[in-house]
């Protein structure tokens, strides 16, 4: 088997993805991981639903405060020039569009950018969260994920079969073997992961790529 | 001057059928544990639970401590008819809560609703906004047998207020009058739902003459609050 990104990877790339001063929210699973790799003095402010604003790193262990947590349930360290607030303030700052990017993980992205994360259609039931809200109200929506399922299914597919989450969302996909523009024409690869090509990466894709004239190996 | 009684006292009025909304995120240091664990003594039934989660023992979990009590306890005990959430279950399906174990055999019914349109159902609740347009939910099943309209060739989506019976909420410092703080992470939906209930009763942990707190640091003004009940 060859070697796919592995997801401190794709958090790594994401990273490179948000400009300087940005609100950003980050998801559960992979984009928990995106604050790890940019920089303090970038300025980037995190947000995280249950009602925080600038969060940096988190509690050490034993330094656990049970009023200081973000929407993961992880336990943040106090921060200079963090905010707090209630609920339907955190969430006019996301409905509001006033959070510049969203990170969020998926079980499913259409051709179109449609997004499905909130319900495996077997178990019957499934969490909304603050995703709907995100994936409506945020400027710009980044997608991590692997590229396929546990058993190598597809993840990127003609029509999600999976319920939706937002119709014609998503703005860019990172995935452990390429990067992935939802354009007005469709699916445009910019990049892969070293080692594989387009052949490789349509064959583990439902949906049809188009692939950029000046594709180049992803770069972190 | 709002009564200072005990959890039992103030859950005894609670009654079957009655909605109940129950502040917190969903982690140890933002619910009102005390007074979930007294109604969880009381023989309440059918009761209708608005809250974030619906009861996710290992959330916000520290290492080496009991999880925390929440409304995990209500469900595992029967008394619930209905949960209205935007987290009902565990995000693992392998590590099931009382819910996901037995709605389906005890016909629970579970109102899933996006978290950002639930707390804005609660804050137009509190402050007599009948109902609101959102883009949220449009294509997905929140649209189910609701009123779309077109603004500028976007549409939204008619979302109707939320009120309770009663609501359980967490504060950290409560004066004599009901005025409250929240510390922290610990806002969340404990102020929204503070105005939308019929009567509103406080879990703090402290309860001070009202010239002890700073008047700009009230989250939570007294008028919306009924009783207090000391945390131990």
């Amino acid at each position: 088997m060859k070697e796919k990104l592995n997801r401190e990877t794709i958090a790594m790339r994401i990273a490179k993805e948000i400009p300087n001063n940005s609100y950003v929210n980050l998801g559960i699973g992979i984009p928990t991981l995106v604050s790890q790799f940019t920089r303090t003095e970038q300025n980037i402010i995190y947000h995280s639903e249950n009602g925080v604003l600038n969060y940096g790193s988190l509690a050490e262990l034993g330094r656990e405060d049970p009023d200081l947590i973000n929407a993961g349930g992880q336990f943040l360290k106090p921060t200079i020039g963090m905010s707090f607030f209630n609920s339907a303030d955190a969430f006019g700052m996301i409905r509001g569009g006033h959070i510049d990017i969203s990170v969020l993980g998926a079980l499913q992205i259409s051709e179109r950018g449609d997004l499905a994360n909130w319900m495996i259609p077997e178990r019957g039931i499934g969490n909304i969260g603050g995703a709907m809200d995100l994936a409506t109200g945020a400027k710009r929506l980044i997608i991590a994920m692997e590229h396929t399922d546990k058993n190598n299914n597809p993840k990127i597919v003609r029509r999600c079969s999976y319920p939706l989450t937002v119709s014609e969302c998503v703005n860019l996909i990172v995935t452990d073997l390429c990067v992935i523009s939802v354009e007005s024409e469709g699916l445009i690869v910019k990049e892969i992961a070293p080692g594989w090509n387009k052949d490789e990466i349509q064959n583990l894709t439902e949906a049809k790529l188009l692939f950029d004239n000046n594709i180049t190996e992803i770069t972190l | 001057m709002k009564p200072i009684v005990t959890p039992e006292e103030a859950v005894k009025e609670i009654k079957d059928g009655s909605s109940i909304m129950i502040g917190g995120f969903g982690g140890s240091g933002d619910m009102p544990t005390n007074l979930i664990l007294a109604l969880s003594k009381t023989k309440t039934k059918n009761l209708t639970i608005i809250s974030n989660t619906g009861g996710l023992p290992g959330f916000g979990l520290i290492q080496n401590q009991l999880p925390p009590i929440n409304h995990d306890i209500l469900i595992k005990n029967k008394q619930v008819s209905k949960i209205i959430s935007s987290f009902p279950v565990s995000p693992s399906p392998s590590l099931k809560n009382a819910l996901e174990d037995i709605y389906k055999e005890e016909n629970i019914k579970i109102e899933l609703i996006p978290q950002g349109t639930l707390a804005e159902k609660i804050r137009a609740g509190g402050a007599g906004i009948r109902a609101f347009y959102t883009p949220t939910g449009v294509n997905s099943f929140p649209s189910e047998n609701k009123e779309i309209r077109l603004f500028n060739e976007h549409k939204y989506l008619l979302e109707e207020w939320l009120q309770a019976d009663f609501s359980f909420i967490r504060a950290h410092k409560a004066d004599t009058l009901g005025n409250l703080i929240n510390k922290g992470t610990s806002k969340n939906f404990n102020p929204l739902m503070a105005t939308a209930s019929n009567v509103t009763i406080v879990e703090a942990e402290e309860i001070v003459k009202p010239d002890q707190l700073q008047p700009e640091q009230i989250n939570t003004p007294g008028i919306f609050v009924n009783k207090l009940v000391r945390r131990d």
